[in-house]
């Protein structure tokens, strides 16, 4: 059972995007950051444990050239081993930030033409992080996808269990899996079905993959069998999210439910099992985002299309 | 953001533009002997929507429509809506215009919140075109325009995937970000909450193609399904019967998009006054507007290719008001709240000629270097000269 807490309120409702709601933990600190897309301008509020706002930011996307204001397209916090990075995107670039959004550390402007081909073109660019600093390099291209990426998800590649460390999904609902190194390589391509997946995440080496249809699905990443196939919505997925710890998944859609899944793998067969555990409506709400806002998935915010707030609930 | 959303914009909230002028219309109706001069009959209700309508689909304003661009702003496209009310005979006052802007504008938000398919919103486009066909069914030339239109359309959309059909719905979505304005027939039917947000039904047919929600299927890496469990949805969900048809003729299915209106349910709205949701559009009116210089090319070629028929003889203009009483449409002017103005480059339909020729001048003479900071001033001047014209 889930409860509503106290709502955090934004400067501006969320844009009609998906996977807009990006949330950055940091227990230590008693702090949870989360981050809102509104248009042309995305918001970062942090609060404490309550719910209770402390503080708050906005940001642009840089003016290139042209006359429009640029829209902000997502908002997303890179937790990498030795820095956390905010990284702001755009039709016009990529934005990325020290965590509190409080300088600008790197930009990389995307050709216009006609449009903006970095990720439009369905290409993913791999950026070299320092632990410090400004100095980040662009430093590959991956070429898999042909129609424009809609999210990426990564996971540490621990042992010899599982190669693939990150799975890239596109518009026309294919997945592209991948395995980090000097180089990437890309090792399984798990196609679409006619629908957009708009939202994709990865576990101990499984897939999941939410689509414009309202299914969920789970895939073997090295392989890309199928495993798992969930009539999870009745409208089309919008945000993923995963709490590595407890094995949940969180996926959450336009027809205003939120729903909590348990992933687990059956000891004697060793293919991924899934168990619904929770549902949630949230009334007349489009929802946009959604994430787990603890590592143990007892507690989740929301997003939703229109809404100047941020909707939190946690478990009893 | 999609290029490609304009036209299915326009179409549909001329579509409930025309519904709400012809529900209007009819609730004024006096019999044609009985009437006097200044009052409206039904030979005048069928001529205004003739006007408009071969107006709405004239084929050089159609050409300029559909070339891919970006979406303007609520106040340019309004601007488009204010000079398309005025093809014919009718006349509205700047509080009347403004009412029926909110009417459109809050109806076609709500289609396309609920559309079940992002594709479906071609749908709600077609059900409109099909209602506008009606209106003029005895005058086969601009039968044939719209037909026409239904053609391009099909062309236009017909071969997107349902990824483009998302990004379509999402730039529609943007358009309407923070609008909120109540209206009583949607308020009496349940369609709308009294905070201004449309009710999400969570019961009904799932979209065509997607399945009832509440099964997980799990299988083996040979593909065979090994264990099936249901679970509680939460919602109150049927199979979808059947899909409705993209062709010229045929059963949409889908309801969004027909015609809600009728003589006896008139239509008020209500302001939503000062309220947090309203804060970001008030600083998007406060702020200078840096896209003045771009919307005015975009208003200039779309309206050059509008050919506004001139009223033959003195004829007076009849003015329509879509509130009960004059007092009322009066009382409204005075009260709408300042974020809701449209602050409206105010064209007078009447010097038509003068004025494409004076569009045509401006816009040569900003054929000049492109500088930013000099742009957003131009942009202003160009406001200011065109509200004195």
């Amino acid at each position: 059972m889930f409860r509503r807490e106290r709502s955090i309120p934004l400067r501006g409702s969320a844009a009609a995007l998906c996977n807009n709601l990006s949330v950055l933990q940091l227990p230590s600190r008693n702090l949870t950051h989360f981050g809102v897309v509104h248009g042309p301008s995305a918001q970062l509020v942090s609060a404490a444990p309550e719910g209770v706002p402390l503080a708050q930011r906005q940001l642009h996307a840089k003016e290139g050239a042209g006359v429009s204001p640029p829209l902000i397209t997502q908002v997303h916090w890179c937790v990498l081993p030795f820095r956390v990075l905010l990284v702001l995107t755009s039709h016009r670039g990529i934005q990325m930030y020290e965590s509190d959004g409080s300088v600008m550390v790197y930009w990389h402007a995307l050709d216009s033409g006609d449009a903006s081909p970095g990720t439009w073109s369905g290409q993913i660019l791999v950026f070299d992080i320092p632990a410090k600093g400004p100095n980040i390099v662009l430093s590959e291209e991956l070429a898999g996808h042909q129609t424009p990426v809609t999210d990426i998800a990564t996971e540490p590649a621990q042992g010899q269990d599982y190669v693939a460390d990150m799975v890239t999904a596109d518009d026309s609902g294919l997945l592209c899996v991948w395995r980090s190194g000097p180089e990437f390589k890309l090792l399984t391509r798990i196609p679409g079905f006619g629908v957009p997946c708009p939202s994709v995440q990865l576990w101990h080496g499984t897939v999941a993959a939410g689509y414009g249809d309202g299914q969920v699905r789970l895939y073997e990443a090295s392989t890309g069998t199928l495993h798992v196939q969930i009539s999870a919505h009745a409208r089309a997925i919008c945000a993923l999210d995963l709490a590595p710890e407890a094995g949940k998944l969180l996926s959450a859609a336009e027809d205003t439910f939120v729903h909590i899944w348990k992933l687990s793998r059956s000891p004697e067969s060793g293919y991924t099992e899934v168990e619904h555990c929770h549902g949630e409506c949230v009334p007349d709400t489009q929802v946009c985002g959604a994430r787990f806002c603890d590592p143990s998935g007892s507690s989740f915010a929301v997003t939703g299309y229109d809404l100047a707030e941020i909707l939190r609930f946690s478990s009893v | 953001m999609s290029v490609r959303t304009l036209p299915l914009l326009f179409l549909n909230l001329g579509g409930e533009m025309l519904y709400i002028l012809d529900q209007r219309l009819r609730a004024q109706n006096i019999p044609g002997d009985k009437a006097r001069k200044d009052e409206w009959t039904e030979v005048d209700r069928k001529r205004v929507l003739h006007d408009i309508i071969s107006t709405m689909f004239n084929r050089k304003f159609m050409e300029e429509l559909f070339k891919p661009q970006e979406l303007y702003s609520k106040k340019a496209l309004r601007t488009v809506y204010d000079r398309l009310a005025h093809a014919s005979i009718m006349r509205l006052n700047q509080a009347s215009m403004d009412k029926l802007y909110d009417l459109m504008t809050m109806a076609f938000k709500h289609q396309v919140l609920l559309c079940p398919r992002p594709k479906d919103v071609l749908l709600v486009t077609f059900n409109h075109l099909d209602a506008i066909k009606g209106f003029i069914q005895d005058s086969p030339a601009i039968l044939h325009q719209v037909e026409e239109i239904f053609r391009q359309l099909t062309e236009t959309y017909g071969g997107l995937s349902a990824g483009e059909f998302q990004l379509i719905r999402q730039t529609l979505l943007t358009f309407f970000q923070d609008l909120h304005i109540r209206v009583s027939l949607f308020l009496k039917d349940k369609v709308q909450n009294s905070n201004g947000r449309f009710v999400l039904p969570v019961s009904g047919p799932v979209p065509w193609g997607t399945e009832v929600p509440g099964l997980i299927r799990m299988f083996d890496s040979k593909g065979k399904e090994v264990k099936k469990v249901e679970f509680k949805h939460g919602g109150n969900y049927v199979t979808a019967p059947k899909e409705g048809s993209f062709e010229l003729y045929g059963d949409r299915v889908l309801k969004l998009g027909t015609n809600m209106y009728s003589v006896n349910r008139p239509v008020e709205t209500h302001m939503s006054g000062a309220s947090k949701n309203l804060a970001p559009r008030t600083q998007e009116n406060i702020a200078p507007n840096p896209l003045a210089k771009e919307e005015l090319n975009f208003l200039a070629r779309l309206m050059g290719g509008m050919e506004i028929k001139k009223p033959s003889g003195p004829e007076p203009g009849f003015r329509l008001n879509l509130f009960t009483t004059d007092e009322e449409e009066e009382q409204a002017a005075l009260t709408r709240p300042e974020e809701l103005s449209y602050e409206v480059i105010n064209i007078q339909a009447t010097q038509d000629q003068q004025r494409n020729e004076e569009l045509a001048r401006i816009m040569g003479e900003l054929e000049v270097t492109d500088q930013p900071r000099q742009s957003a001033s131009k942009g202003d001047d160009l406001l200011a000269m065109m509200d004195g014209l």
